[in-house]
């Protein structure tokens, strides 16, 4: 049998014990009740501990969130989602929703963020790394569950704490930023966020502050039914620098589970934002059974001069991923960039881009997406780059790349170009290829066996964006690809 | 050490070997000449264990062992190497990263230690000087832009790397000026040893005046028609492949 095509018999063969995340932690909650109304609303303010405003901000998006539709312009294919038949609110029992230390935090909950290889602990260090230092925020189900480093860094000014905590502390620089970036009205799965959001990090770093170590935000989805609806925001002052990564995982579930998060970004300006993700929610089964509906709104606004804002994604997981991280270039001279390494494998479908919207003066956004596409799944990479009248020289390069993996998968790439002005220049480069037996051959004439030999070429072709991650974590990016592929090759 | 009976093999139902027979013992250099078309590069694509190929009929083995029960892979571990005609690319994966992988790999499987990346930069280093292969080559895309002599001298340094006990090479010489011809003997010259054959694939005498064979092998229509010393080369050069198209028609 050619090696390709027995690849392709042992991705039909994918099964979920590859995802290695898959564990529920036996944990008692507290659940809101099921289904969504003005009082589970209020319910989760209520647990939240917020202020009048916040309140009548969530109830406002409430209301106009029921006068909207769930979006189906996506290449995306699911069973209608029974928005009554979900838990909107899931916090361990006993965590309180003020900030604890890690002293109070359940072992149980401990256990788990340490299986999944984050460290809870401020003088670790993640894996293989030495002298870096990560701060971390843990979200587990709809509360975070300890921050780290938390003094470190206010002594250097940097705000970094749940953004319950900020709603209730930092109220002047929530009101003006949230929802700055993405309007409450912006579409339906932000508008829902908005209604009922539960947790997520802020970051606030002050003017001129270059934040002393990484950030990071791990998100775990534990409870069953429940939808998890993080909200993150943050805001680098006048020429501040932060870069920060979010980690997600669930366990498998038979069931759908809805993950609906908006993450906001702000740039003033020659501030700098790199904004890393690790996506690996639990993928569902071979068949397409379970796994997280992952619905994702991102925006980062280049407000000032010379801001700049990268993101830099790693899909591996999810059933359904509709997520486009987007820039709005703002400020005159403004970048923007977007690195994605986009990988579907058994039923998976993915729907995943970017907007690079130029409003500002010399303003230049570069994208850089690889998909890799196995089994029989559906991956598409759908982006905008638009330039306003005003976006005098606004410039774009776009390096759009897809790689088939065996012959029942697919990969489209449907990108959308709109320039108001002539001097705008944008530059469109896609390509779309297998790897093909040939190769394979050489590289098991070497010696290498089907599963290295795959796991070569795929790490050559996401070779570009894997060097934009933070040095730790494109280490475990790497592995996290070898695993995602490992069905594909035995 | 390799030898090969009556050896029957096809590509898509269309039978392209049809009872090849082959000796080649430790220490030898065999050169196998012979028309387009007559099978050669099939025979070292069925040797390495390609998809695609279908034996149907009779043996190979190596050092007494079946070829044609394992899989590419461990072909290779066993010590067979094939140099490509035609290399292929396989883009952002450093030529350096390559090798590491391959060599390791077939360490692994050997159930040696890997080879630490100190001692293992030390050793492609010197391999690769002889070769003129540049330390920027090597941080290069494996194959990807090299001109064709370069691709050939690659083919050559891996050959170096992996010390393997058998290596086939397969129209080395096609696509190479007289120069890179010369630095590609010379590298596989080195490699010459007593515990080690060769079969050589070439459809011109030229490339033997570098690589000078033991034993010369006439292969027309799938099999080997024909067997001598070095003078069979010059014999076939002077006189050409007519003889044996025409029977191949």
């Amino acid at each position: 049998m050619p090696a390709v095509q027995e690849t392709v018999a042992r991705v039909r063969a994918i099964d979920v014990d590859q995802y290695k995340y898959g564990f529920v932690t036996d944990i008692e909650s507290d659940l809101a009740e099921k289904g969504l109304s003005e009082d589970t609303v209020r319910f989760i303010s209520m647990k939240k501990c917020e202020p009048e405003w916040m309140l009548e901000w969530r109830l406002e998006a409430y209301r106009r969130w029921r006068t909207m539709t769930e979006p189906n312009w996506a290449r995306v294919d699911y069973p209608p989602i029974d928005y009554e038949d979900l838990y909107y609110y899931a916090a361990p029992k006993g965590t309180k929703s003020g900030p604890q230390t890690l002293a109070d935090v359940d072992p149980e909950l401990l256990r788990t963020y340490e299986k999944l290889g984050i460290p809870l602990v401020e003088q670790e260090i993640l894996a293989g790394v030495e002298q870096r230092r990560v701060a971390v925020d843990a979200v587990f189900d709809s509360v975070s569950v300890a921050t780290t480093f938390k003094e470190e860094l206010s002594k250097a000014g940097v705000i970094f704490c749940p953004i319950s905590e900020a709603i209730r502390e930092h109220p002047e620089l929530v009101k003006k930023y949230l929802g700055s970036v993405v309007p409450t009205s912006d579409n339906f799965f932000a508008t829902l966020n908005s209604a009922v959001f539960s947790d997520g990090s802020f970051v606030y770093v002050p003017k001129g502050v270059r934040c002393p170590m990484e950030l990071s935000t791990y998100f775990r989805i534990n409870e069953k039914n429940t939808g998890q609806f993080e909200r993150t925001l943050i805001i680098a002052d006048e020429g501040a620098y932060v870069s920060y990564l979010e980690g997600c995982t669930a366990p498998m579930r038979d069931e759908n589970q809805l993950h609906a998060a908006v993450v906001e970004l702000v740039a003033l300006d020659d501030a700098e934002i790199k904004y890393s993700t690790v996506q690996n929610w639990y993928p569902g089964d071979a068949e397409g059974k379970g796994g997280i509906y992952n619905f994702v709104t991102k925006r980062g606004d280049c407000r000032g001069k010379n801001s700049k804002i990268s993101w830099t994604q790693v899909e591996t997981g999810s059933a359904i991923t509709w997520k486009y991280p987007s820039c709005v270039l703002r400020g005159d001279g403004s970048r923007g960039e977007f690195y994605s390494i986009a990988i579907s494998n058994g039923r998976q479908q993915v729907d995943s881009g970017t907007k690079m919207i130029h409003l500002g003066k010399n303003t230049t956004s570069k994208i850089i997406s690889k998909g890799i596409s196995a089994g029989k799944s559906q991956n598409t990479y759908r982006g905008l780059v638009s330039a306003h009248r005003k976006a005098t020289n606004a410039r774009n390069f776009t390096n759009c790349d897809s790689l088939l993996i065996g012959h029942d998968c697919g990969a489209h790439t449907v990108p959308y170009l709109e320039a108001k002005t002539s001097t705008a220049v944008f530059e469109h480069e896609a390509t779309t290829s297998k790897i093909s037996e040939d190769q394979m051959f050489y590289c098991q004439q070497r010696g290498l066996s089907e599963e290295e030999a795959v796991a070569l070429i795929v790490n050559g072709f996401v070779k570009d964006v894997l060097q934009q991650l933070p040095m730790e974590f494109a280490v475990e990016a790497q592995k996290l690809i070898s695993i995602s592929l490992e069905g594909s090759v035995g | 050490m390799l030898s090969i009976k009556n050896l029957h093999a096809s590509i898509e139902d269309k039978p392209i070997l049809r009872g090849l027979d082959l000796e080649v013992k430790a220490g030898e250099v065999h050169a196998i000449m012979g028309p387009n078309g007559s099978g050669k590069s099939t025979l070292s694509y069925v040797l390495a264990g390609k998809p695609d190929y279908e034996v149907t009929d009779g043996s190979a083995t190596l050092e007494g062992e079946d070829l044609l029960a394992l899989e590419a892979d461990e072909r290779a571990i066993r010590g067979l190497f094939l140099a490509f005609q035609y290399p292929l690319e396989i883009p952002g994966v450093a030529t350096m990263t390559f090798l590491k992988t391959a060599l390791n790999a077939q360490r692994r499987a050997r159930g040696e230690d890997e080879l630490p990346t100190p001692a293992f930069m030390k050793l492609v280093r010197e391999k690769a000087d002889g070769l003129g292969i540049s330390t920027d080559m090597l941080k290069r895309g494996l194959n990807v832009g090299f001109s064709g002599g370069e691709k050939k001298r690659n083919e050559v340094l891996q050959m170096a790397l992996l010390e393997p006990k058998l290596c086939v090479l397969d129209e080395t010489d096609s696509g190479l000026d007289i120069d890179a011809l010369k630095i590609v003997s010379e590298g596989v010259n080195a490699l010459r040893a007593k515990n080690r054959g060769f079969v050589v694939i070439t459809h011109y005498q030229r490339l033997l005046d570098h690589i000078r064979p033991d034993i010369v092998h006439v292969m027309a229509k799938g099999r080997i028609v024909r067997t001598g010393g070095p003078e069979l080369a010059h014999e076939l050069e002077a006189q050409g492949y007519a003889a044996y198209a025409a029977d191949a028609a």
